[in-house]
């Protein structure tokens, strides 16, 4: 049981509450399937692209065509049924979802209502330590709707059927999530796991990953729910974790001020924090369902559903564990590392060419993340294979380059995407080992600090550590340590 | 004899004999049109030059050789919920009046790659709904025999203009009879193949599970060579059928010797009008004396064909038809406040009173909590339906019963009564339901001499005996002959 927050982000005052909530969520997510063609037609999928340059008779439905299956569809959304234990049905129907709207050409969404592809599954998240399972409903396909476009011209708005039957699956939970904290972890794990078996590119900011909030509080202790509202318009992590604690406190409010929460969809807008009623239940569409007669059932055959599961790569969860035995990382960072496919893979591509499984880890989880942090990219843009992190530890781990000096061919090799041997070599960066060398600096910066030396003499150890740095700033840090120490011990006992 | 009185396969052969150019009999169905028309109300477009164009461009394919298909050169009509690239195809509704299509259905690509010359678009029901062509947005059509009367519907235009000679033949549509019916009225021969043996891709939908198009000809033979370019697995239908389809001229034998033919008893009984009765169980005889072994049977269930196909089309069709909403081509409506009066003024301009009926029976049938009484039950009787047949067929291997209750009406005898219009669906809508091929050919004449037309349903994908019982019935009586005269007028 997890307690409401008595404070929200941009309110001053302190809230107390009579009683303590239960906050119970279920989410519907609909994730876009990165198949190259459209669910009914042949256009492509591309993001983007001039407005209606994506389209056809048949994704704008015009007068008399029809809509041919995508049998990659069903393909995908069986991978994810099987990536979320979901139970795969032998035979399952599309229905088609009736209601008016500019962005729907034929004004109706085709889906699948009652005879879905996926149902009972499960995503097991971990939040605070603690293991929990969030349970799978379902999962169906559907096509998206167009893009209607407000601004452009003052008396009228515009239409984009690009997106207009890009496939689509809903993914609907059980309410089985109790903050802002697990449906946020639930969506990571989701989102990778969808990316790990290639199926979405889950790009929330494009729109391909969106998901709708079903939320209503309860009396801790209370078994039946109390009455949810929707919240619609979510688009990215930080928004879905606002609009959790937003609404949440309201319905609070209007318990805990007597009055009675409504069942309806709301619109969260994320710049003013808040939420607004869309419509109420009684405003609800009828979208008088019924079952899709230009298609034929979606049979998915054992041998098929066996092909598919064979095909599956390694899901996080099972990678996490891996990386934990096989490398010995520690769960933390194995799970850092495994929550995106894309840096998982960059690991991977490293490990390959090193056995210094840890210090890869360090890197990544050091200097690469901060990087990438700090320069707003994703793991996917990282600019440099897996194999040049290898080869820097492995530079480091002969003696080659020292540690600082490895810290500043990360970042050329981050900049210019360059392999650290030819920068190293480009630029003179290697170790200097050469003895005679050595100890001509050595004695140079003798020469140069009279006053350490004595002091040194006069049994301040410390100033062995200044002349050291000295040497080291000398060799732009390039001297050997080991030996600048011994060269050092030896010409000052001279 | 003028050209535009022969049959497509005689047409053919004088074509391949090079005896007529494509061009003269172009022209020929072209000058008839424009005589005529006038007064039957067919076509919707005629396409004058174009065709001319057309036939001439099939005439050099035919010396050269490339063009071997028995329709090269043949003119065809189209009913008007066909689409035809770069062709207005109105679906004779207000709603779609400025609609030209950027694409060919199926069937047309069809006829085209055949070399078949396209000379124009057909009257119809407003979206194929009704059984008059009383509903057509422009103008109603009207039957050669008795031009006070209606030609059936809603393939209205197509049959009216095989009758009248102003095409060689014509494609309709069929989702509850529209075929069979109107080819019963003007006494030529009709066939709604199996539901899924043509492609509806372009067919404008009306309701997709029931819709199905096919030919209307002056004959047996002709019916068949246009099944043969017509039927045929098609990837862009999903509901298409992955069968061998095989060459229907084979089965153009005058013989029914050991056919066992059914006769619904529930399609003889109470409604049915004195002398289609009789002109039905003439041919009942005439078959006999010909070897074919006939007996009554019962089809239950028939009473609730009517109800069930209503619910099912209609609730489809208020799906279908959603998309005319004004946003993205066809009519709109000029004058709106806001998104929903758009749809309310357009939808409300835009369809006639028996489309919008269809949409609100439909719409209501889906309604939340009323889906188990309606559609949900419908479903359940299409089931049964079909499941009668099945059993019925194990026995017969054709059921031969009337086409419709009556002959050809009065126009505008039962425009302000739908329920008769309706009814008068009886003894067609189970085919559909039941996904039959149904052929319709001509079988007496009343007492004003209008044509009657004998209905003859098979087993699925079993056009060839259909054909066969069609060809043989037609090769041993003078009906057919005598229902060609559309000629005088």
């Amino acid at each position: 049981m997890n307690k409401i927050p008595t404070t929200i982000k941009g309110q001053e005052s302190e809230v107390s509450y009579n009683m303590e909530y239960e906050v119970v969520i279920g989410l519907e997510v609909h994730a876009e399937l990165s198949t190259k063609s459209k669910i009914y037609c042949s256009c492509t999928t591309e993001f983007g692209g001039e407005p209606n340059t994506h389209a056809c008779p048949i994704c704008t439905g015009m007068p008399g065509v029809l809509p041919v299956l995508n049998k990659k569809v069903v393909e995908y959304a069986v991978r994810a049924g099987l990536a979320t234990n979901c139970h795969i049905a032998e035979y399952s129907k599309q229905d088609r979802k009736n209601y008016f709207y500019p962005d729907l050409p034929k004004a109706f969404q085709t889906s699948q209502y009652d005879l879905p592809l996926c149902s009972n599954g499960y995503i097991d998240i971990e939040v605070d330590g603690k293991q929990k399972r969030i349970g799978i409903t379902r999962i169906h396909i559907e096509e998206d709707a167009g893009k209607l476009m407000h601004d452009e011209w003052d008396t009228a708005s515009l239409i984009d059927y690009n997106r207009c039957g890009v496939p689509l699956i809903e993914i609907v939970t059980e309410p089985d999530m109790r903050s802002a904290q697990e449906v946020k972890v639930f969506l990571e794990n989701l989102k990778a796991i969808l990316q790990y078996i290639d199926v979405s590119d889950c790009k929330m900011q494009e729109g391909s990953l969106r998901a709708d909030i079903n939320l209503s509080v309860r009396p801790v202790g209370q078994k039946e729910l109390g009455t949810r509202t929707e919240m619609k318009n979510l688009n990215s992590f930080k928004a879905i974790v606002r609009a959790i604690e937003g609404e949440a406190q309201r319905q609070i409010e209007v318990l805990e001020s007597g009055g009675t929460v409504i069942q309806e969809t709301r619109r969260w807008d994320d710049v003013k924090g808040m939420s607004y009623a869309m419509r109420s239940k009684e405003e609800a569409h009828d979208y008088r369902y019924f079952p899709e007669p230009d298609l034929m059932p979606i049979i998915v055959d054992e041998k098929w559903k066996q092909e598919i599961k064979d095909s599956l790569p390694e899901l996080p969860e099972a990678r996490k564990k891996r990386y934990i035995s096989e490398y010995g990382l520690p769960e933390y960072d194995a799970s850092i590392l495994t929550g995106s496919k894309a840096l998982a893979d960059f690991f991977e591509d490293a490990v390959k060419n090193t056995d210094n499984a840890k210090a890869v880890s360090n890197w990544i989880m050091g200097d690469l993340l901060r990087t990438l942090k700090e320069k707003e990219m994703e793991a996917e843009q990282i600019p440099f294979p897996g194999e040049y992190l290898a080869k820097l530890v492995t530079l480091i781990d002969k003696g080659t380059i020292s540690g600082t000096i490895a810290k500043k061919v990360f970042e050329k090799m981050f900049n210019q995407g360059k392999d650290p041997e030819v920068i190293v070599k480009e630029e003179g960066l290697e170790v200097v080992s050469d003895e005679s060398a050595l100890v001509a600096v050595v004695k140079k910066v003798l020469e140069n600090n009279p006053q350490s030396v004595a002091d040194y003499k006069s049994g301040k150890e410390k100033a062995f550590g200044f002349l050291v740095g000295q040497a080291m700033k000398e060799t732009k840090g390039k001297a050997n340590p080991q030996m600048i120490n011994k060269i050092l011990r030896e010409e000052l006992e001279k | 004899m003028e050209l535009y009185e022969l049959t497509v396969h005689e047409l053919s052969d004088l074509i391949k004999e090079k005896k007529v150019s494509t061009v003269e009999v172009t022209k020929s169905f072209l000058d008839r049109i424009e005589k005529i028309d006038s007064k039957v109300g067919s076509y919707l477009s005629v396409l004058g030059e174009d065709a001319v164009k057309r036939a001439m461009e099939v005439q050099e394919k035919i010396d050269k050789g490339e063009a071997k298909s028995p329709l090269s050169g043949i003119p065809v009509a189209i009913k008007d919920n066909i689409c035809t690239e770069g062709i207005k195809t109105t679906c004779a509704s207000k709603m779609l009046h400025n609609f030209v299509p950027p694409y060919n259905a199926t069937v047309t690509k069809k006829l085209l790659s055949d070399n078949a010359v396209i000379i124009g678009k057909l009257n119809m029901d407003e979206f194929a709904m009704g059984g008059s062509t009383e509903n057509s947005f422009f103008k109603p059509t009207k039957n050669p025999w008795d031009l006070e009367r209606v030609p059936g519907g809603s393939s209205g235009g197509s049959a009216a203009a095989v009758a009248a000679n102003l095409t060689a033949f014509a494609l309709g549509s069929d989702t509850g009879g529209s075929i069979r019916q109107p080819a019963s009225f003007c006494g030529v021969v009709g066939m709604k193949p199996t539901y899924g043996a043509v492609s509806r891709f372009g067919l404008v939908a009306f309701a997709s599970s029931l819709d199905q198009i096919g030919p209307l000809t002056k004959d047996v033979t002709d019916c068949a060579m246009v099944l043969n370019c017509i039927t045929g697995y098609d990837p862009m239908d999903s509901t298409s059928a992955k069968v061998e389809y095989p060459d229907y001229t084979k089965a153009l034998v005058n013989d029914v010797k050991g056919l066992k033919i059914g006769i619904p008893k529930e399609y003889m009984g109470e409604g049915l009008n004195s002398e289609v009765r009789e002109a039905v169980l003439k041919a009942v005889e005439v078959l006999k004396e010909l070897g074919a072994q006939c007996e009554e049977f019962s089809l239950p269930l028939t009473e609730y064909a009517i109800p069930a196909y209503y619910i099912i089309s209609s609730a489809e069709a208020s799906s279908n038809l959603a998309r005319y909403d004004g946003i993205k081509y066809g009519y709109r409506a000029e004058k709106f406040t806001d998104l929903l009066d758009l749809y309310k003024q357009t939808r409300s301009e835009g369809f006639g009173t028996e489309v919008k009926r269809r949409i609100m029976i439909g719409t209501y049938a889906l309604s939340s909590g009323y889906y188990d009484a309606y559609y949900k039950k419908a479903l359940q009787l299409r089931t049964l339906i079909k499941k009668g047949f099945d059993e019925a067929f194990q026995k017969y291997d054709v059921i031969l019963g009337p086409t419709a209750p009556t002959t050809a009406y009065k126009l505008g005898e039962k425009v302000n009564n739908p329920l008769e219009m309706y009814l008068g669906d009886i003894y067609t809508v189970s085919v559909n339901i039941a996904g039959l091929p149904g052929l319709v050919v001509p079988c007496g004449f009343d007492s004003n001499g209008l044509p009657i037309g004998l209905q003859l349903i098979g087993k699925p994908f079993d056009e060839s005996t259909l054909l066969r019982v069609g060809f043989t019935f037609e090769q041993n009586t003078d009906y057919n002959k005598r229902a060609r005269i559309g000629g005088e007028l």
